[in-house]
């Protein structure tokens, strides 16, 4: 399958936007989310960027303020992964503007069609930023 | 309009909860959302449904639980207006997942989007078909998306593709019909298309055997111009990744070829050329290629490549392994774990690189670049190893330790090329993190020394030393303590000096210093505790001399809150005191420790349990002793106890007893007291008594039976609340489950009671019964033979016989039934808890029936077994209705 989720998460360990593409209870979410999110932020910058985890590799990614942390199977391509990671910020600055962690929270909803056009079923889809964005920016233009 | 959904725009929640302070504050927040959201969903709100589901989207994100939401989701997909049916689907994708039962409304309005005009609504239901489909959706909306495959609308084709990959996992049997529209996507030219087209070929080859046989034969060249086409493309801005086009279709691509070519000389051949160009001229100063040469050197360890490729693939993680990226690092370490199987060798050649990576300051890169270490060890290299690894183990992290314990351990019972060097480390390894050390590993060690009667003595002198500076390493103690008691003698008489040993002098005292600080050390366990009684019973038949003091150690535990430390204390003091005639030879040393023995049952024994752990540390610790009583007796499983009438103790794990029978049962047996458990059973058999007693011919005979063999059942009955005799009898039931102690009483005298009574007023029938297989599984086939006694036509003796029809060995194989209310069952001990492999043996077990109702119903049984494959726990269960008529 690849990617199993895609988290946000800021500083603090708030997440901000939480996509999974295997069914978790809500107790399981929480509870995976609070491990990974304290491995993750306890690792300095020169530490490697992938922290195993259960049976999950997490790769995980800072930007400012905002961990983009993603977890994949054991398999997967782990530098691809932080390629990947980069792409959908970039597509979120196209987007947004130098995007920050306002934007995606009061915007939650888009962040999720953006995520929603590069990856389904874990399986990525689309890496054409144009191509990503084009339906949002069809509806912005409707409403 | 309703007060409170007017309220808050979803931008006002989200300042709200942004402004909480505390987690308290943010959960009143919610809660209050929460409840206009649904006073707004029970109205019916149309206005705001919309912004409702955006809010529960968010408060799901925080971890609340939204599934109040979910129909409201429903509602919007169905809406004609675009945004609400975005949203809609936004909120069927996050709020709900294939195990609801909801997701099924959700099938026809997904038919109808998946024939829309619209491409971006098309899009959309593709969408959320390939995150939530279940098996049943996926076989109902197959043909939509086999045609949408075909569709001209690139957008629709990529999401349509992706969208088959979760139906072929759902439903593999799907998998051929996707065969061939698979293998048209290679040729498109569009790369989401493509990336798409691409993952679903992998996917296929995954499935089924056929389809990746038929994507390898039409497949291979197409996957290889698709390779060979993107890497030679010239600058494409929207897809370059610093100077690289499209680095995830180049990923994807070679993953494909690495199933074509696994195992396929042939497909493995034409990759050659694209595969060393992509090795050789893909830049490597950035991670995008990197990446690229990163699944590179895993299709080319993964296919019958020639070794020239080979050696060009070793030589990039090499390249990496010197990298000073950490990323980099950790990749190529994980891919020479791979590496190692296809060339030993040239991993070998990095062993100092990896061996310094061990001790990396990055978590993920010691665990890495420890297992690789691991696979790298050999006869030839493992002491110099081992020495890097134990001397590393001092100043690692605490929580490596764990895991740098095991592997060691591993290492050196592997590899040890003689007992000495073997012992050593292992004394290295204990007194440096004995509290990681694993039971088995301790027990084999003490296996060994066992065996190794000229180096006792060394042995014991070494433990003694390290006991000195390591008394809170637990195992370390635990081996000291059984090796003083066992050759306590040679410690203190300088037995079998080794060449290069330096001497020691120890006196008796000494010794016995040692086991009593073991004792009462704050940090020893029940098992130290009670392991260093022992030591002290035995030291006490070694050294007359300070018998006395030993006797007053030992009496001082007789107060012991601990149940087994008191007993143990009190039997070992009667033996000091009572019994000097046989104390030496009870308390002789222990015979060799058989070590083929010992592995066995090292498969077979499982962790984790208290009585398992008392049982095993008896057997390997030296407990032998044949102690008159207490000791020597097996613990009694709980379930045992349970139905032990005569027992006196009530269970200890009463209430995960009760569970088990619960589940057993099917019934539902809330919330009793051990005692209540213990005397529901009495009152059950006491009341299948009276109601046979009812019948007019025997009560009086039965009564006094009762009363005078099982006076201590009725007065425990008594107390308990008993129905009326006119009760029907089916309330009698009937549990038995496996006991391994010999010595449970099941209630069998009492159902020969009743077998004597009921039997005058059948006729005798037939008694030949055909054998049945009861059960079988892929793995495991359990069958029946039946015997039956002419006089007792109600009581089948059922002979089970297990057979293990996979290739490999079940341990703790436990077999357990239930019958109806109306048939007493009992079982027998089982002939072995081992199954080995391939029906090369089996276990038998006989079970007693006794049906009340023989004549009017049938017997039924609900079993369950549960077994260990390599570890991993297995259970099957299920219900033998299959007897032959007339039991």
């Amino acid at each position: 399958m690849g990617i199993r989720f895609v988290l946000l998460v800021n500083k603090q360990g708030q997440t901000r936007l939480a996509q999974y593409y295997e069914y978790l209870t809500l107790d399981e979410r929480r509870a995976l989310e609070g491990e990974i999110v304290r491995k993750c932020l306890a690792r300095t910058e020169h530490q490697c960027s992938f922290v195993e985890h259960r049976n999950y590799k997490v790769v995980y990614r800072r930007y400012a303020s905002l961990f983009f942390l993603v977890g994949v199977d054991n398999d997967e391509n782990e530098l691809a992964i932080l390629e990947f990671i980069h792409l959908l910020v970039e597509t979120m600055d196209r987007h947004f503007g130098n995007v920050c962690e306002l934007d995606i929270m009061f915007h939650l909803e888009k962040a999720h069609f953006m995520l929603e056009e590069m990856v389904m079923n874990g399986c990525i889809v689309e890496t054409n930023k144009q191509n990503i964005l084009a339906p949002i920016q069809l509806m912005d233009k409707a409403s | 309009m309703n007060p409170f959904s007017s309220g808050t725009r979803l931008r006002d929640m989200i300042r709200a909860i942004r402004a909480c302070k505390t987690a308290a504050e943010e959960r009143a927040v919610v809660r209050k959302e929460c409840a206009a959201i649904r006073a707004a969903i029970s109205e019916n709100d149309q206005d705001y449904r919309h912004r409702n589901l955006a809010k529960l989207m968010f408060i799901h994100m925080l971890g609340y639980p939204t599934h109040f939401g979910q129909m409201e989701c429903l509602k919007l997909i169905a809406s004609a207006d675009f945004p609400e049916k975005r949203i809609g689907y936004l909120g069927l994708m996050l709020l709900l997942d294939e195990r609801q039962e909801v997701l099924m409304l959700v099938t026809n309005s997904l038919k109808q989007d998946l024939n829309h005009s619209n491409q971006y609504i098309v899009g959309l239901a593709l969408c959320a078909l390939g995150n939530i489909c279940s098996a049943e959706m996926a076989r109902d909306l197959a043909p939509e998306v086999e045609r949408l495959l075909q569709s001209r609308d690139p957008n629709i084709k990529k999401k349509a593709a992706l969208c088959s990959i979760r139906i072929i996992r759902k439903v593999p049997d799907l998998a051929e019909n996707f065969m061939g529209p698979a293998s048209a996507l290679l040729k498109e030219k569009h790369h989401g298309v493509l990336i798409a087209g691409v993952q679903l070929c992998t996917d296929l080859c995954k499935a089924s055997t056929e389809a990746l046989q038929y994507l390898r034969k039409n497949c291979t060249d197409g996957s290889i111009r698709i390779l060979r086409d993107v890497s030679n493309s010239p600058y494409a801005p929207e897809y370059d990744i610093s100077g690289i086009t499209d680095p995830f279709l180049h990923i994807r691509v070679l993953k494909l070829m690495r199933m074509f070519g696994q195992g396929d000389a042939d497909a493995s051949e034409y990759m050659n050329d694209i595969l060393a160009q992509v090795a050789t001229k893909t830049e490597s100063n950035k991670n995008a290629g990197n990446a690229i040469l990163y699944e590179c050197v895993e299709t080319i360890m993964g296919i019958e490549a020639t070794s020239g490729l080979r050696v060009l693939a070793i030589n990039i993680l090499g390249r990496f392994l010197s990298n000073r990226d950490n990323n980099i690092r950790y990749v190529a370490l994980n891919m020479l774990m791979k590496a190692v199987a296809v060339d030993a060798q040239a991993v070998q050649r990095h062993r100092s690189t990896i061996l310094e990576c061990v001790k990396d300051s990055d978590a993920s890169i010691r665990k890495r670049a420890l297992e690789l270490v691991y696979l790298l060890v050999n006869e030839t290299n493992v002491k110099p190893l081992t020495k890097e690894l134990v001397d590393y183990l001092e100043v690692s992290e605490q929580d490596f330790k764990g895991d740098l314990t095991a592997k060691i351990c591993s290492i050196i019972e592997k590899y040890s090329p003689d007992k000495l060097w073997y012992i050593d480390q292992m004394l290295k390894v204990l007194s440096e993190a004995g509290n990681y050390v694993k039971d088995d590993v301790w027990h084999a060690l003490i296996v060994v020394v066992s065996n190794a009667s000229d180096l006792q003595g060394y042995t014991v002198r070494s433990l003694y030393r390290a006991f000195q500076t390591s008394l809170e390493q637990e195992t370390l103690v635990r081996v000291a303590v059984w090796c003083i008691g066992e050759y306590g003698e040679m410690l203190v008489n300088n037995v079998g000096v080794l060449d290069g040993e330096e001497p020691i002098t120890v006196t008796e005292s000494d010794a016995v210093d040692v086991v009593e600080a073991a004792l009462k050390h704050h940090s020893s366990d029940i098992t130290t505790r009670a392991m260093s009684l022992i030591a002290l019973l035995k030291l006490s038949s070694r050294f007359p001399p300070i018998t006395e003091r030993i006797r007053e150690i030992i009496t001082l535990e007789k107060g012991s809150l601990l149940l087994e430390l008191q007993q143990r204390s009190i039997e070992f003091h009667a033996i000091i005191q009572k019994h000097q005639n046989i104390k030496s030879s009870l308390l002789e040393r222990m015979p060799v420790l058989d070590e083929s023995t010992y592995v066995k049952k090292k498969v077979g024994s499982s962790d984790g349990t208290l009585s398992a752990n008392k049982t095993s540390q008896r057997a390997t610790s030296g407990t032998s002793v044949n102690i008159p009583n207490g000791v020597g007796k097996q613990p009694a499983a709980p379930l045992a106890d349970l139905l032990d009438l005569s027992s006196d103790d009530a269970p200890v794990s009463s209430s995960s007893a009760t569970d088990f029978l619960n589940d057993l049962l099917g019934v539902d047996l809330t919330s009793q007291s051990s005692s209540g458990v213990v005397s529901t059973g009495n009152a059950d058999i006491l009341m299948d008594l009276l109601s046979i007693g009812t019948s007019p011919v025997q009560n009086d005979l039965l009564s006094p039976d009762i009363s005078s063999t099982h006076n201590h059942i009725s007065s425990v009955a008594a107390s308990e609340k008993i129905p009326p005799v006119s009760s029907t009898p089916s309330t009698v039931k009937g549990v038995a489950l496996e006991t391994k102690s010999p010595q449970a009483h099941a209630p069998l005298p009492v159902l020969d009671l009743l077998d004597g009574l009921s039997n005058m007023s059948f006729s005798d029938e037939n008694l030949l019964f055909p054998s049945i297989t009861a059960f079988q599984s892929s793995g495991l086939k359990m069958t029946f033979s039946f015997t039956k006694q002419p006089e007792k036509p109600q009581v089948t003796q059922i002979k089970a016989t297990f057979t293990n029809l996979s290739s490999n060995m079940y341990t703790d194989f436990l077999f357990q039934a239930a019958v109806p209310k109306f048939v007493q069952l009992h079982l027998d001990p089982a002939s072995s808890n081992i199954l080995p492999a391939s029906g090369n043996g089996s276990i038998t077990q006989s079970l007693s029936l006794t049906n009340t109702q023989h004549g009017q119903k049938a017997l039924a049984m609900r079993f369950r077994i549960a077994y260990k494959v390599n570890n991993q726990d297995m259970l099957e269960q299920g219900q033998v209705n299959n007897f032959p008529p007339g039991l």
